[in-house]
């Protein structure tokens, strides 16, 4: 089992024609020939609707994928039944793009792109909400069950199949956490980059909830950073409901009051927010700190008793 | 993105937002006859002089005069331009004050407090009202948080006539008071939403004996994601307020932030970053500097990322840390090989790059005879690191 994708994702994607969508998609097709999973099934680009598209010169996909002018007519289209999406549209219109998919009765919307404004961010989760649909991100990798379906920009050579589940605000410190795992040999069910953003669709404390469901995950990872109070929040939902080994690590100890550390919601403002009083959060929830990220893999190990 | 004072006033003016009169002045012959101009106006009383800095806690720290002469207004420009403020929010260096601001007098009846920002935690907008004006918030949020009311604003909805009458109210505003009190809430809120803040502070709002609700301060913060929709803040921008390498970096489209310590360092990806400086730290070293590369990084980018780290002085070694994933680390080896010749490094750098090619990449720092150490791992990156300081 998995949760969010896996083996029933029909996968379609927004703004697949552009340079990012275009990449982006031709390493997922690759991801899915080597695993003999076909879940990308179909593109939307506005205008282009009805062609063939078999990538750009630079990126050129393993077989063609059929454009359509809205995530709707996938959804619709009796050979497509898309139900989850992929965003990879400029910041400007990827709130639009997000609304659409979930107008259109997508399942599970994930978003990659970065620079949403908060204004737009804030209308488009009131209106995932409404529609009841998952959106993931924005600005973040996206959600990968490995063997099974690659959702997302992250490397797919570093996963591994297993029963570790993982969540996470950031992309490149996922990464680092992945292949500590799976050169531990622990592999993973799935991995969730729920986005750097202050608005996000799924917080920590949502994906917590599926994984609790996920009989496959047996431990999970959880790598916050400083600002907001999503990781509190989630480590007293922990407390007194998760029952699964969990480790964690926060980003930022070392990061200055005032200051955005890159993702627009990595800032301590008004002293709150910090990595210290997160990290003391998770203690408390009897949560496996690794206060090194190197050791996040040998502490996951001594967690699960290996 | 942050402004001044008085642009502030001069945005939310344009939304109906009440502001005392004032006049921007960048000497000291400037504010005298502004001051003249103001107190003729007003037929005597007094008028404000208030440095105009980023940062807040001027008052305390001496940055706001009332003055009845405008010879005094004088007295007073001619000692605050080109001096250093410092204030709790500034940092021990403080702030060079090169504008002032002088601003009619106002007759203070109360001081309260009102704000708008993001309330992460539900993800809507929320107003923060409190009677307990011209205070740090967030020590009324701590010692005394009955003072201060909290009303969510339904993003799709918008404000609505009883939230704005709630927090009137909640102010123990009435007759003519509570009617402006309405009008300054609304028009702040749609203010905040036209001119897409992240940050509205009115520290204090007063309300005046004869019944005005008027903002004396005002603190506003943009969304720097939503900058590409007003090319018009692009004027407001203060560069002098801002670190000068950040400047220089964010021409190079580097996301740099400059810290106190002796470690440099280059990372990809804001996560991984982070996680970088706290293992400087757990290194024995102090993170000189918050740099994210992003996803492209190849010569150029490493290259001005490294003239920026080196001319901080304090920088006694760099760490670059790279995880390859899609980007492969060989290109990225090639890029540093390339900068490091160019530059000609005199402190050591420690190289670790994972992931796609990483081996090719660590025989190629290895065998190009520079002063580039490569580690395998975070955790042979940090020992390299301890061992860098120590040497």
């Amino acid at each position: 089992m998995s949760i969010l994708v896996g083996k029933e994702t029909r996968l379609v994607v927004q703004g697949i024609t552009g340079g990012e969508g275009t990449f982006h998609s031709s390493q997922m097709l690759e991801y899915g020939k080597q695993f003999g999973v076909d879940y990308l099934v179909a593109g939307v680009t506005p205008g282009k609707g009805g062609m063939m598209y078999e990538g750009n010169e630079k990126d050129r996909f393993n077989r063609p994928i059929p454009i359509f002018n809205t995530v709707a007519e996938t959804v619709r289209d009796k050979k497509i039944k898309a139900n989850t999406s992929i965003i990879y549209v400029p910041a400007a219109f990827a709130a639009d793009a997000i609304m659409e998919a979930a107008d259109a009765g997508i399942e599970v919307i994930i978003c990659i792109t970065e620079g949403i404004p908060v204004a737009d961010m804030m209308k488009a989760y009131a209106f995932v909400r409404q529609k009841g649909a998952t959106l993931i991100g924005p600005n973040c990798p996206g959600v990968i069950t490995p063997e099974e379906a690659k959702v997302g920009i992250m490397p797919g050579f570093i996963f591994k199949k297993g029963n570790v589940g993982l969540i996470s605000r950031s992309g490149t410190l996922t990464y680092e956490a992945v292949s500590q795992l799976t050169k531990a040999g622990l592999g993973q069910t799935t991995c969730v980059g729920i986005g750097g953003d202050p608005i996000i669709g799924t917080k920590f404390i949502d994906a917590i909830k599926m994984f609790a469901k996920d009989k496959d995950t047996e431990a999970l990872v959880m790598i916050g950073e400083i600002g907001g109070s999503a990781e509190e929040e989630a480590a007293a939902y922990i407390k007194k409901n998760f029952k699964k080994p969990v480790v964690g690590f926060i980003a930022g100890s070392t990061a200055p009051p005032g200051r955005r550390m890159g993702h627009a919601g990595a800032i301590v403002s008004g002293g709150k927010g910090t990595a210290q009083e997160k990290f003391a959060a998770m203690k408390k929830a009897g949560i496996h700190i690794a206060e090194n990220p190197a050791h996040i893999g040998e502490v996951m190990l001594q967690a699960l008793g290996r | 993105m942050n402004i001044h004072e008085y642009q502030a006033k001069e945005l939310l003016k344009k939304y109906q937002v009440a502001v005392p009169k004032n006049i921007v002045c960048f000497s000291a012959e400037e504010v005298k006859s502004a001051a003249e101009k103001m107190l003729a106006e007003q037929g005597g009383g007094v008028v404000v002089v208030k440095a105009q800095i980023h940062a807040g806690g001027r008052g305390k720290a001496g940055g706001v005069k009332v003055v009845k002469t405008a010879d005094d207004a004088y007295a007073y420009a001619q000692k605050m331009l080109g001096s250093t403020l410092v204030t709790h929010q500034t940092g021990p260096e403080g702030r060079v004050v090169r504008r002032l601001l002088v601003e009619q007098g106002m007759n203070i009846e109360r001081e309260l407090y009102l704000g708008i920002t993001l309330d992460r935690a539900v993800s809507k907008n929320v107003l923060m009202i409190s009677t307990e004006g011209g205070m740090d918030i967030e020590a009324v949020a701590e010692h005394s948080p009955e003072k201060i009311l909290k009303i969510h604003i339904d993003p799709l909805l918008g404000i609505q006539g009883y939230q704005a009458r709630e927090a009137a109210l909640f102010l123990q505003l009435s007759g003519e008071q509570f009617k402006n009190g309405v009008k300054f809430i609304t028009a702040l809120y749609n203010a905040y939403l036209q001119l897409d803040c992240s940050l509205a502070e009115i520290n204090p709002l007063v309300v005046t004996k004869e019944g005005e609700v008027i903002a004396l301060d005002a603190k506003i913060n943009f969304d720097d994601n939503a900058l590409y929709r007003h090319p018009e803040y692009a004027e407001l921008r203060d560069e002098s307020e801002e670190d000068p390498l950040e400047v220089e970096a964010s021409k190079s489209n580097l996301n740099y932030v400059r810290l106190d310590g002796n470690v440099g360092c280059m990372v990809n990806g804001a996560g991984l970053a982070m996680a970088t400086m706290d293992i400087i730290q757990l290194a024995g070293g102090k993170p000189a500097n918050f740099l994210d590369v992003g996803g492209g990084a190849n010569a150029k980018t490493v290259e001005a990322g490294f003239r920026i780290i080196l001319s901080d002085k304090n920088v006694k070694a760099i760490l670059i840390n790279i995880f390859g994933g899609i980007v492969r680390c060989d290109r990225v080896a090639a890029g540093v090989i390339e900068a490091a010749k160019n530059i000609g490094l005199q402190v050591p750098v420690i190289v670790r790059l994972e992931g796609t090619n990483a081996d090719i990449a660590q025989k190629m720092l290895d065998e190009s005879g520079l002063n580039l150490i490569s580690a395998q791992g975070l955790k042979d990156a940090s020992e390299k690191v301890t061992k860098a300081l120590a040497a």
